[in-house]
């Protein structure tokens, strides 16, 4: 069996990658990808406890999470486009009205 | 048989890959795709966590659904890689730093201060089927799951209205 | 017999009337303010003798009542103060003393408001002001009351209330006549000096309140008199402070020395108001003082020593003054200091019924004199109102009219061929001053040369001394006013007084004759009387020794004066105008006649002493400490110039700078800091997104170290 550590360790690194990501990037669209991956790497911690524990749920609690996060991708995709038809542009940085 | 360990580590090793090469793509279509070998990986290892019916609903929620979804839109903005600039000049140095610290301090903490979790005493393989799912999932979880059904709608109305093109100015 | 006997022991208790005696007389008055302006003057002096003879049949009831129940009687008719235990009641004491004082001043006080019907009548056409008649009627029932207050009080305090009415009712009654006098204000002037002299005996009445509530707790009689004793153990030099106190009390209201000055000024009232108030009945409250005191003044026998050297030193320096006054009230007024200075000396010697015995004697005679000395004025007055109007005769006269002084002695002379009634009464009442057998003073005046013989010789020394000088300058008196030629020609054609004088006069000489009858030597009618109330007496053996001395300088007296009088002065008549002196004294006297003239020069030393030192004090203290230090540096320089630069310091320096620059300056630093603040709102979705990542970075280490 492989320790329940690894599977944390492979989230944990996942997650650190991705937030990386979601810094550094400026393509709205692949911030995006990268929010769905962390969502993903929490995915994974709970399906490595509910398989630790043998409790499903956990597995529930990931059915919940990935619709959540369909409705999510779903909005969020949508306010792109529509950010996108006012700006011509996918760049996050042209979002910059609120500059104080 | 293969130890579970290496497969273990094959599928680590394919995920993390595909991660960074999503992050550094040239082209937004080649991150999406990378995505996609993500997911799959992932489920895999949700298979090999004994969670089939979490593992297939992965592959056709997020492989499925959200990536197509990610890649109309692609399509439909342009997949061109932004060119640089220096509008934000320590956003990188600091974000780098920031990510290193929290893998380190992860697994050094995960390494080094045990977890103390003792695993369940017997392993039921039939623990997680989908009849199991469905049991809890509607008995207990009923309300969430209703909850969501309305959010799906929240969602659809939400997409919908957002991307409305903007059609009655009134001319004053 | 037994009828009799019955009749009086069970003899009517109307003791409750008593409050009567008060309220009669101020009744009188506000019917007199209210309607007296309306009335005619005679219903106004019949109002005011009615309600001061309604007093008298009160008294009278009062005195019947008494001879049933001697102790007498308490009656309350309100509470006053009460603070914790100390309580002061309006309650009238009936017994035998008050009811004898309220009998003497309300019986000659309605013959002198009877008398003072005509006086006035003619007093106020001379003065020119006859609407000033119904005040003086106001202001002699005030008196009453106040008097009958006095008398009739059973606690200490309630006498002050009567004490300082009767001192306020003698200055408005010797300021009368406010605007005449000398230089215009000369009569003010006196009632002002009475009113001071007497308040520096009130402070001494006062001290004694203070000292007997502090020593006894309350201020009633009977306490006060019941706890002596066991006081005068325990502490005596309380009884003394308090007898001694009330000493100079009665120096200021009885005239005695140091505090005399103030009565032979107050003869600048009208004459009625000399008879009733200075010399019947106000004058002797401080004699009546010190006999209700008995009990506290035999604890203390030397208080009591010092109290009849007092009397007595008066006495004899009053009578020494008396011979060398030319103005006919102003010997009448040393004389009154003299005789109080005799009821002092009894009284301060501890036989109160002598005092008082002398008292009602002397307001007899005196009262006579001082209301026959009034009509001997008037007659005079009219005498020279005759002769100005008259044209032959008005070149005799010498001078300016309006010099002439209707009061001055050497302007008399023959009178007893023109006043013949007047005469006769005078005359009697003279005899009676100077102790000749069988008038009243005779009696009185024996019995305090008697208790003073026993008990203390130089006041006896001192007392005989005094009454041969009184027989002496009363003959001087007599024989100036009614004998000889008259010296001017008002003295010529003065005519008598209106019946509603003299009756009254024919009434007082009646008295002064027959009033010895109520002490009789054996008889004691009076001291028994008394004894219900003051309890020491010892009423001492006639010894008839002292009764020939006393007559003999009596007589030696009389005839010294005739033949200084008589004879003397009709031989000096014949020197050349120029070399006669206007008194026979002058010449055997010398420069001793002149200090007697001059009053021994004792307002002048008051003056000196006290008088201009004061004045120079309170000059200084007005102008130097208050206006000069107090207001001017003080007030203006430290205050109001402390005040404004304090008060530009704030403005300026404090309000502009500090709290302005606070104000301006916490704005500024606000801006400031809010101008750095801002550049955290980059609008840079990124930057969001790392300050998140920040935070959740730093959550998660602590929860991993935790």
């Amino acid at each position: 069996m492989v320790p329940v550590e690894y599977y944390l360790g492979l989230s944990i690194v996942l997650f650190s990658l991705v937030a990386l990501g979601v810094l550094i990037l400026r393509n709205a669209i692949i911030i995006f990808m990268s929010v769905e991956l962390m969502l993903n790497s929490a995915n994974l911690t709970f399906v490595a406890f509910a398989n630790q524990y043998q409790l499903i749920s956990g597995q529930i609690f990931v059915f919940f999470v990935m619709a959540v996060a369909a409705a999510e991708v779903a909005v969020g995709l949508a306010l792109i486009v529509a950010i996108f038809q006012t700006k011509q542009s996918i760049d996050v940085d042209q979002i910059n009205l609120l500059k104080g | 048989m293969i130890p579970d360990i290496v497969l273990f580590i094959i599928l680590a090793l394919v995920a993390v890959a595909s991660a960074v090469g999503m992050l550094f793509s040239k082209n937004a279509i080649y991150s999406a795709l990378n995505l996609i070998l993500n997911f799959s990986s992932v489920a895999v290892l949700y298979l090999i966590l004994g969670a089939p019916f979490i593992a297939l609903a992965q592959v056709t929620v997020y492989a499925g659904a959200i990536m197509v979804l990610f890649l109309f839109v692609i399509m439909l903005l342009g997949a061109e890689r932004l060119r640089r600039s220096e509008t934000l000049p320590y956003q990188q140095p600091v974000s780098i730093i920031l990510a290193a610290i929290l893998a380190v301090v992860a697994i050094y903490a995960l390494l080094f201060r045990p977890l103390g979790i003792e695993a369940a005493s017997v392993a039921n393989p039939d623990f997680s089927s989908p009849a199991a799912m469905a049991e809890m999932l509607f008995n207990e979880y009923l309300l969430p799951f209703e909850v969501t059904s309305i959010l799906l709608l929240v969602a659809m109305i939400g997409a919908i209205v957002l991307t409305r093109k903007r059609q009655r100015r009134v001319q004053r | 017999m037994l009828l009799l006997e019955e009749a009086v022991s069970n003899g009517p208790q109307l003791f409750w009337l008593v409050p009567w005696v008060v309220f009669i007389p101020v009744i009188g008055l506000l019917i007199n303010i209210i309607f007296g302006i309306r009335l005619p003057e005679k219903v106004v002096g019949t109002i005011a003798s009615l309600a001061s003879g309604l007093a008298f049949v009160v008294a009278v009831l009062l005195a019947v009542s008494l001879v049933s129940n001697p102790e007498g009687e308490v009656v309350t008719l309100a509470e006053w103060i009460r603070i914790g235990d100390f309580q002061v009641r309006w309650a009238f004491q009936v017994d035998t003393l008050s009811v004898t004082m309220m009998l003497l001043v309300s019986g000659v006080g309605t013959l002198i408001h009877i008398y003072s019907i005509g006086y006035m009548h003619e007093d106020v056409r001379h003065n020119g002001d006859p609407k000033r008649f119904r005040r003086f009627f106001v202001y002699m029932n005030l008196f009453i009351a106040a008097m009958m207050i006095l008398v009739s009080s059973d606690n200490y305090l309630m006498l002050f209330v009567g004490w300082e009415g009767v001192g306020l009712c003698s200055y408005l009654l010797i300021g009368f006549w406010f605007e005449k006098g000398k230089d215009g204000i000369g009569n003010a002037v006196a009632a002002k000096k009475a009113m001071v002299t007497n308040r520096i005996g009130d402070f001494g009445v006062l001290l004694a309140l203070f000292f007997m509530f502090w020593g006894f707790g309350s201020l009633d009689f009977h306490t006060v008199f019941e706890k002596a004793p066991e006081v005068a153990e325990a502490a005596p030099w309380i009884i003394a402070a308090i007898t001694l106190a009330m000493l100079l009390g009665v120096t200021g209201k009885s005239a005695q020395i140091p505090l005399y000055v103030w009565l032979p000024d107050a003869m600048a009232g009208p004459t009625p108001v000399s008879a009733l108030i200075h010399a019947a009945t106000m004058v002797t409250a401080g004699v009546y003082l010190i006999a209700r005191s008995a009990e506290l003044y035999i604890q203390v026998p030397q208080v009591q020593n010092v109290v009849a050297l007092v009397g007595a030193a008066t006495a004899l320096f009053a009578a020494t003054i008396a011979v060398g006054q030319f103005d006919i009230k102003k010997v009448l007024a040393y004389s009154t200091v003299s005789q109080l200075g005799f009821m002092v000396a009894a009284v301060g010697m501890g036989a109160f019924v002598a005092g008082m015995f002398h008292l009602i004697a002397h307001a007899f005679f005196k009262g006579l004199l001082f209301l026959a000395s009034g009509s001997v004025i008037q007659g005079v007055e009219r005498g020279h109102h005759h002769v100005e109007h008259d044209e032959k005769l008005k070149k005799t006269l010498k001078g300016h009219s309006h010099d002439f002084d209707p009061q001055d002695m050497r302007n008399m002379g023959g009178l007893r061929h023109t006043m013949k009634l007047t005469f006769w009464v005078y005359l009697i009442g003279a005899l009676a001053l100077a102790g000749i057998f069988p008038f009243a003073g005779f009696w009185s005046k024996d019995e305090i040369l008697l208790d003073a013989s026993l008990h203390n010789q130089p006041v006896f020394i001192m007392l005989l001394l005094a009454a041969f000088l009184t027989a002496f300058y009363m003959t001087r008196q007599v024989l100036l006013v009614f004998f000889g030629k008259s010296r001017s020609s008002a003295a010529q054609y003065a005519k008598e007084s209106p019946p509603t004088m003299t009756i009254p006069l024919i009434i007082l000489a009646f008295l002064s004759t027959v009033g010895g009858a109520l002490n009789l030597p054996g008889l004691h009618t009076f001291g028994h009387w008394v004894e219900e109330t003051i309890e020491h007496q010892e009423a001492p053996e006639f010894a008839l020794v002292i009764a020939a001395i006393a007559s003999l300088v009596a007589l030696v007296a009389i005839l010294l004066g005739w033949w200084l009088y008589s004879r003397r002065y009709n031989q000096l008549q014949e020197l050349p105008s120029g070399k006669r002196p206007d008194d026979p004294l002058r010449q055997l006297l010398g420069p001793v006649f002149t200090a007697l003239i001059n009053k021994w020069w004792v307002d002048e030393l008051y003056q000196l002493v006290i008088l201009r030192p004061y004045a120079a004090l309170s000059r200084f203290l007005a102008e130097q400490v208050d206006w000069r230090f107090w207001h001017d540096w003080f007030h203006e320089k430290v205050i109001a110039n402390g005040y404004i630069g304090l008060a530009y310091f704030l403005s300026d320096k404090f309000d502009l700078r500090v709290i302005d620059g606070a104000a301006n300056g916490l704005a500024t630093v606000t801006q400031r800091f809010a101008g750095s603040l801002r550049r955290i709102q980059t609008g840079y979705v990124r930057n969001y997104a790392l300050s998140v990542f920040l935070g959740l970075v730093l959550i998660l280490a602590y929860l991993f170290f935790r």
